[in-house]
């Protein structure tokens, strides 16, 4: 009866699963598969593959200082997404996700906005802030003391990466506060209600009740944003490209750059194939480990 | 009877057709968005249409850096515009060794089209020999200064030397003025300074040994010195601040308004400057222009002459109209033209009479008495490695690399791209 159910349902499956299936294969793995290929090759993307190095070019780029910088900077966003984006758009969450807060759409809508700007202008609008000539620091600084210098942050190699750091964490903590409060309006107020009656204070509400209950939230929001982290690109390359000196050089940036615009697609390829593969171990691993506990 | 009135209508009609040449269709891609090169562009293929009315052009019109992006993307597809936007130099070199280009040696060497052309220009739009490209600019890098901000300090000309430069740059300092503005974000602006120096220092046969793999590259004293001179320069904090983050367009906007002595770049520089000021005008007659000094104890003659300009390029379909409208656009009478809109400096032989500018002028002659004349670096050599020579001269700037250690690294570079 079973195995009757499920040849009838054939039909049903191929129709509705083929056609994502089909653009699946087209639009990713053909890609990844084809850049794979790429990856074990010299070439300028122009004309046949001709020169096979094996993995020449995979060795070529873990040797590689800039490279190995450019690593450590995503891991660097990382951390910082971890340690201070996501725990502030907690913060953010608890106070303005209560129903009873005043003006919470409003604030909800306020913390949303630079999530709702593309990354490009984004990354223009702060070159235009940190702008040491014209720019919006500039104008509080002069205002503060007239005789100060003028501030010179993405052409400090010293703090290049961090000034960028503060745009990050500004563009996405109102993306995680979203995921987060609708996590929280998922948690029965009964429970948090029931802990109150029994004394607790909203610290302890928050602590021993709403995070514990908001865990799986947190793990996709974490999930969120390491990965997002690794793929960093636009906000970057459009605040300076990466530079001076690679001062905020990110993988990708280091695709873009060192593959695409000087013509050494085979190079690239390889930087793209680690990233997928530090992405899907990843996904793969997280998703196991941590996310499964709950079913 | 009916076969034979066929034939007859044949023989009326075949010399007649002959006269209606085929229909031909090309694409033709420049990146004047913004006129007075867009109606130039528009005059030319309109005079073009008129006088083969069997042709038709289909034209785009891209910003610089999009043209950059999209063109890459249609040579690794192997689909090239036919008459195409080209600087030349290394990048047309790659595009020619993949194929991608047409080989139009035949209609341009040894030709009225190619004679036609001022001495030297030519080459740099050839491969093996092989001509693949015609330019209708090529200009020369040089000093633009503010003459009132120089007069304060008490100087009515450039400075001629190295070391004068260095003094004029104290002096400037200590008259709380901004010597110098540069985009060393954006790197080629910042590549100038480390090049010319380099050309003066070492001259013609440093860049003949780093081609032939003679001697010792670009390990050579001469590039060494030139990152050490360019070092010197920069510990006197000439630039304006948060320069290593700064664009070209930055860089243009400070001499423009005035609030930066001098900067080096090419013949484009004024009209950069009016169009990035804040009042859009920029500093009109106040601006000056000046050869790069000569360096003491340099082999480099102070007339050899470092730059680059503009031309087209022909992509390996294109059919021998788009060769042929490739010459009407570089012919004396539309070059001259283009020439008298100020934003070109004319590679026609004689065209440059409708030069109006006189700091224009100068440029044409700093190109026309160049004994060497050496293509911007990041040009000439393919993009791996003129990537590293930019990425080189603003480590120097940042102090993140010694001049010794860029030179090696552009020297591994072009070894392993060679």
């Amino acid at each position: 009866m079973k195995t009757n159910a499920r040849t009838a349902a054939l039909p049903t499956l191929l129709l509705l699963i083929g056609p994502a299936f089909i653009l699946f294969t087209m639009l990713v793995v053909v890609p990844v598969v084809q850049a794979a290929v790429y990856s074990l090759y010299r070439w300028n993307g122009m004309g046949p593959l001709t020169a096979f190095r094996g993995l020449q070019n995979f060795v070529t780029l873990f040797t590689n200082a800039t490279f190995q910088k450019a690593v450590w900077h995503n891991v660097l966003i990382v951390i910082v997404s971890l340690g201070i984006e996501i725990p502030l758009a907690l913060g953010l969450a608890l106070i303005i996700g209560r129903s009873d807060f005043p003006l919470a759409v409003f604030f909800r809508t306020f913390f949303f906005l630079p999530y709702v700007l593309s990354e490009v202008i984004t990354g223009v609008l702060w070159q235009f802030i940190y702008h040491p000539q014209y720019g919006l620091v500039k104008a509080i600084v002069s205002f503060i003391s007239p005789s100060a210098p003028s501030p010179v942050l993405l052409g400090n190699p010293h703090i290049t990466l961090w000034v960028i750091m503060i745009v990050i964490v500004w563009k996405y903590f109102g993306f995680h506060m979203t995921i987060l409060i609708a996590g929280l309006q998922d948690i029965p107020e009964e429970l948090r209600e029931a802990a109150r009656i029994d004394g607790a204070s909203n610290g302890q509400v928050n602590r021993y009740i709403t995070i514990p209950l908001l865990r799986t939230t947190l793990q996709i929001s974490v999930f969120f944003s390491i990965i997002g982290s690794f793929q960093v690109f636009d906000v970057v390359w459009a605040m300076g490209k990466g530079d001076p000196v690679n001062a905020a050089e990110t993988m990708v940036t280091y695709l873009y750059k060192f593959g695409i615009q000087r013509l050494n697609i085979g190079l690239g390829s390889a930087v793209a194939v680690t990233i997928f593969a530090v992405c899907l171990v990843f996904s793969v691993f997280y998703q196991r480990t941590l996310m499964r506990e709950e079913r | 009877m009916r076969r034979i009135a066929c034939l007859i209508g044949l023989l009326v009609l075949l010399p007649g057709l002959a006269l209606f040449a085929a229909p031909v269709k090309f694409s033709f891609w420049h990146i004047g968005v913004n006129d007075p090169d867009k109606s130039f562009y528009q005059s030319v293929v309109d005079g073009y249409l008129k006088l083969h009315p069997n042709v038709t052009i289909d034209m785009t019109i891209l910003e610089n850096e999009a043209f950059k992006a999209k063109t890459s993307t249609l040579m690794q597809s192997g689909d090239p515009p036919d008459v195409f936007q080209s600087w030349g130099g290394g990048l047309m070199s790659t595009y020619a060794a993949a194929g991608l280009l047409r080989d139009i040696s035949k209609e341009v060497l040894g030709t009225a089209w190619g004679g036609s052309m001022a001495p030297g220009v030519l080459g740099v739009y050839q491969y093996n020999g092989k001509q693949y490209g015609m330019p209708y600019d090529m200009g020369a890098v040089s000093f633009w200064y503010n003459k009132d901000l120089l007069a304060k300090v008490g100087y009515t000309t450039f400075p001629a030397t190295w070391p004068d430069l260095l003094k004029l740059v104290s002096k400037l300092k200590a008259a709380g003025i901004t010597p110098i503005a540069v985009g060393a974000g954006d790197k080629w602006p910042a590549h100038f300074w480390w090049s010319y120096l380099a050309i003066r220092l070492g001259g013609k046969p440093i860049f003949q040994n780093v081609l032939s793999g003679k001697g010792k590259g670009f390990n050579d004293p001469a590039f060494v010195k030139a990152g050490q001179l360019l070092l010197d320069l920069a510990n006197l904090k000439p630039f304006q601040d948060g320069f290593l983050a700064a664009t070209w367009p930055d860089q243009a906007g400070f001499i423009g308004d005035g609030k930066a002595a001098f900067h080096l770049m090419g013949q484009w520089s004024p009209s950069a400057e009016s169009a990035y000021s804040v009042s859009k005008k920029g500093i009109l007659d106040k601006e000056g222009m000046a050869p790069f000094p000569s360096v003491p104890g340099g082999v480099g003659k102070a007339t050899d002459a470092f730059g680059g300009g503009n031309g087209f390029a022909i992509g390996k379909n294109a059919p021998d109209e788009a060769v042929d409208f490739l010459k009407f656009l570089t012919n004396k009478e539309n070059n001259s033209r283009y020439a008298a809109t100020g934003n070109i400096i004319p590679t026609v032989k004689g065209a440059d009479v409708s030069l109006k500018d006189p700091n224009a002028r100068m440029v044409k002659g700093l190109v026309d008495k160049a004994g060497y004349y050496q293509l911007y670096l990041d040009q000439f050599f393919p993009p791996a490695v003129g990537g590293v020579v930019n990425d080189s001269v603003q480590a120097i700037l940042a102090g993140t690399q010694t001049p010794a250690q860029a030179a090696a690294a552009i020297q591994t570079a072009y070894d392993e791209n060679k």
